[in-house]
């Protein structure tokens, strides 16, 4: 069995408002920060899982992104993964 | 009729389960049973709430945890039968995480939790949780959430237009919903989902009785 090390990033949908990110922005904004075109929040979700090679790992971390961590009405998700 | 019995399903941080009983048992002499959410016979109960509150601490996104219990997968047989399903609040939300009704629910507009009373226009008495038979098209119900603002793409907001899905709107949107949606149906019409609380408008005494008839037609075969 391999051990692989998962991050999972899920964003809000562009079309998505998000409103936390635009408080965010505002604060960003009142601190003194300038140039900030755009400023969204998201989740990192870590995961560590083992398999039998990548693409089983793939498969288990697709099905958990799509029915678990994301809600894809509104949320897009993205992985990146390591081998251990 | 007398035995027919309304499940009421209890997660753990479940807060409107004891109001909704409250209102169907005090007010409208309705039989209820709480279920626990692990439970998956449904078999002695004719109807089901989902209640308000912040099951699993709203972890993850709201209702995304609730979704996976024994109880909400138990619950796909029993729409199907054609069994009437009340989602109120945190149990809209777990409705659109389940996939029994479209959309999602995030955070509102302007990021506050969101308690006060709120004007309703009944767009569809589909599936009959409305159409009290009056000439009244307009309903005042509270509402008290954080993570209302409903959500859909532009196809899934035609098919609940052109499938009269749209149960209620708002007439001040106040959480920036889109097209001003406050709760809506699914095609048959036996599961119905909304934000404002019925159970919470159901005595003059607590300010009005707007939500009666919405629990009332629980009974509705």
């Amino acid at each position: 069995m391999d051990q692989f090390a998962v991050k999972v990033f899920v964003r809000l949908r562009p079309s998505v408002l998000d409103p936390a990110g635009e408080a965010t922005k505002s604060a960003s904004i009142k601190l003194g920060a300038e140039g900030i075109k755009s400023l969204r929040i998201g989740k990192m979700i870590e995961v560590k899982i083992e398999g039998n090679g990548e693409n089983e790992v793939r498969e288990k971390i697709d099905l958990l992104c799509d029915r678990l961590f994301a809600n894809t009405v509104i949320e897009d998700y993205e992985y990146s993964l390591e081998k251990l | 009729m007398d035995d027919f019995t309304v499940g009421i399903v209890v997660f753990p941080g479940s807060n409107c389960d004891r109001d909704v009983s409250w209102a169907l048992e005090g007010c409208l002499d309705i039989r209820t049973k709480y279920l626990w959410h692990e439970s998956s016979d449904l078999s002695d109960v004719d109807a089901i709430v989902l209640p308000g509150g912040f099951s699993y601490g709203d972890y993850l996104r709201c209702g995304a945890i609730a979704r996976f219990s024994l109880l909400i997968n138990a619950l796909e047989e029993f729409v199907k039968s054609g069994k009437r399903v009340l989602g109120i609040c945190n149990g809209f939300q777990i409705l659109t995480e389940s996939g029994f009704l479209p959309g999602a629910l995030t955070a509102n507009k302007n990021l506050n939790f969101i308690c006060d009373d709120v004007e309703l226009d009944i767009v569809s008495s589909k599936g009959g949780w409305f159409n009290d038979g009056s000439e009244k098209q307009t309903i005042k119900l509270p509402i008290a959430h954080g993570e209302g603002r409903y959500y859909c793409d532009s196809d899934t907001l035609k098919k609940l237009v052109d499938n009269e899905l749209i149960a209620l709107r708002y007439k001040n949107n106040p959480n920036g919903s889109s097209f001003d949606i406050a709760g809506i149906t699914n095609k048959k019409g036996n599961v119905l989902g909304l934000m404002p609380h019925p159970e919470r408008a159901c005595d003059e005494i607590i300010g009005g009785t707007d939500g009666l008839f919405t629990l009332k037609s629980l009974i509705l075969k």
